[in-house]
């Protein structure tokens, strides 16, 4: 396949890492050589043309190749037949609702969550069960990493550079998650968001860390949740009142015991939706007493709408955690759902 | 053995932009801020925009308010920016 890239030789992979280190090329960590080789043949497992632009971010207006994402990804460790979700997740990205610039420019410091649904996820052994929010499999690993090299290399998104995050967080090497679809009683966040459950999908959001939870003590869904949405006010209360897309991980043990009550994702996301809201004067019993103002008593939801929730079935089968992931400041940035490699010239579905 | 391996930069040639032309003098100008809207925005502009008025000679000083502070500057101040003699495109957070 013609490649466009300028070709540098190293003599062994040694020399390989400190070329692209000291380039700039990485995120720290070791990267795999991106040989002609590796690099055609993610692109021919996709079907694209080097050439094939992906999108334009359109800030910045720079396009964005199929060649360089699949450099990337191979830098990243994808093997082929991972590089089609790297594509379907830079498409979503470039979105105009996603606001990549602004999400990866941010003092914020959010990062790209990438919720994987459909078939492939067995197909390349995404898992979604133990440690699903870190280091679960090769493939969510490496998918993920291979997003966050590709916003360093063909936007800039450094640190001090584009990259203007206070702290960021440990999700901007990768965070990438398979829903456990096989053992969940619900449709998938995908198929919610209008995506056919035979069609692979990706679900891309500006996201902040996950905030654990716990409560093994209750089988009643309304305790559940009420833990859940208590985490969500915190999260209003200390970190932005804003409403957006939030995200939560129900893992099996508590799904089990909102399964059980006949409660349905519509059913979570209209009970979060009621829950999880705050005064603005509740901003005083956390140090904010100076943004209070004359406003005390308006009230904010953590959401727009009940639909503004994502809910994820993973996690290990054991133990009553669970996790709220919330939105880098409420609704700048949407998520965007699209499905992996289903079409060319069709537009993304109607998201619900 | 030697490897050869492909840059994964964006390699692309930056669009060529060029400065508008410097003001020789601020006095009887019109020059705007952009705002990103946040809190500390408000009192620091206001403070820079008397400075301009009472040392400077500054005709007239003008306010635009982006509506999504961590997106580009909406159409409308775009194209009123083009007006101005100057602008300042601040952050205040």
């Amino acid at each position: 396949m013609a490649l466009t890239a300028t070709i540098y030789q190293a003599d062994d992979t040694f020399a390989v890492q400190e070329l692209y280190h000291s380039n700039g090329w990485t995120d720290g960590l070791p990267i795999m050589p991106p040989t002609a080789e590796a690099v055609s043949a993610c692109l021919e497992w996709a079907g694209l043309p080097g050439e094939q632009i992906i999108g334009i971010e359109p800030v910045r207006e720079r396009p964005i190749t199929a060649e360089k994402l699949a450099i990337n990804a191979v830098m990243a460790g994808c093997l082929p037949m991972h590089f089609p979700v790297v594509v379907a997740a830079w498409t979503a990205l470039l979105e105009q609702e996603y606001l990549l610039h602004g999400s990866s420019a941010s003092t914020g410091g959010c990062a790209v969550l990438l919720i994987l649904n459909g078939p492939i996820r067995l197909e390349i052994g995404a898992e979604s069960r133990f440690n699903a929010l870190g280091s679960s499999d090769r493939a969510t690993t490496v998918i993920g990493r291979a997003l966050r090299l590709g916003l360093i290399n063909l936007l800039d998104v450094r640190p001090g550079a584009i990259d203007r995050s206070t702290l960021g967080h440990p999700g901007k090497l990768t965070y990438c998650l398979a829903e456990d679809e096989e053992d969940s009683p619900w449709d998938s966040v995908a198929a919610i968001r209008g995506v056919p459950p035979e069609v692979s999908a990706v679900t891309v959001m500006a996201a902040g860390a996950p905030r654990q939870l716990m409560n093994e003590w209750t089988t009643d869904p309304k305790e559940i949740l009420e833990t859940f949405a208590a985490e969500m006010r915190a999260n209003m209360r200390n970190y932005s009142i804003w409403p957006g897309n939030y995200a939560i991980v129900i893992p099996k043990q508590l799904r089990e015991h909102i399964r059980a009550a006949g409660w349905t994702k519509a059913d979570i996301s209209e009970y979060l939706y009621e829950r999880a809201r705050i005064y603005r004067r509740e901003w005083a019993s956390v140090g904010k007493t100076a943004v209070v103002r004359d406003r005390g008593d308006t009230e904010y939801s953590a959401m727009d709408s009940p639909e503004q929730l994502l809910i994820i079935a993973a996690g290990g089968p054991a133990g009553g955690f669970g996790a709220v992931i919330p939105p880098w400041l409420g609704h700048k940035s949407h998520a965007v759902t699209l499905p992996i490699g289903a079409c060319v010239a069709c537009g993304p579905p109607p998201i619900q | 053995m030697t490897l050869h391996v492909l840059d994964p930069s964006h390699e692309l040639a930056v669009a060529g932009s060029q400065r508008a032309p410097r003001c020789d003098s601020l006095a009887g100008k019109t020059v705007g801020f952009i705002s990103n809207g946040k809190e500390g925005t408000t009192a620091y502009f206001s403070h820079l925009g008397r400075i301009l008025r009472e040392e400077f000679g500054v005709a007239d000083v003008r306010l635009q308010v982006k509506s999504n502070y961590s997106a580009p500057a909406d159409r409308h101040i775009m194209e009123e920016v083009s007006q101005w003699h100057a602008v300042v495109s601040g952050l205040g957070d």
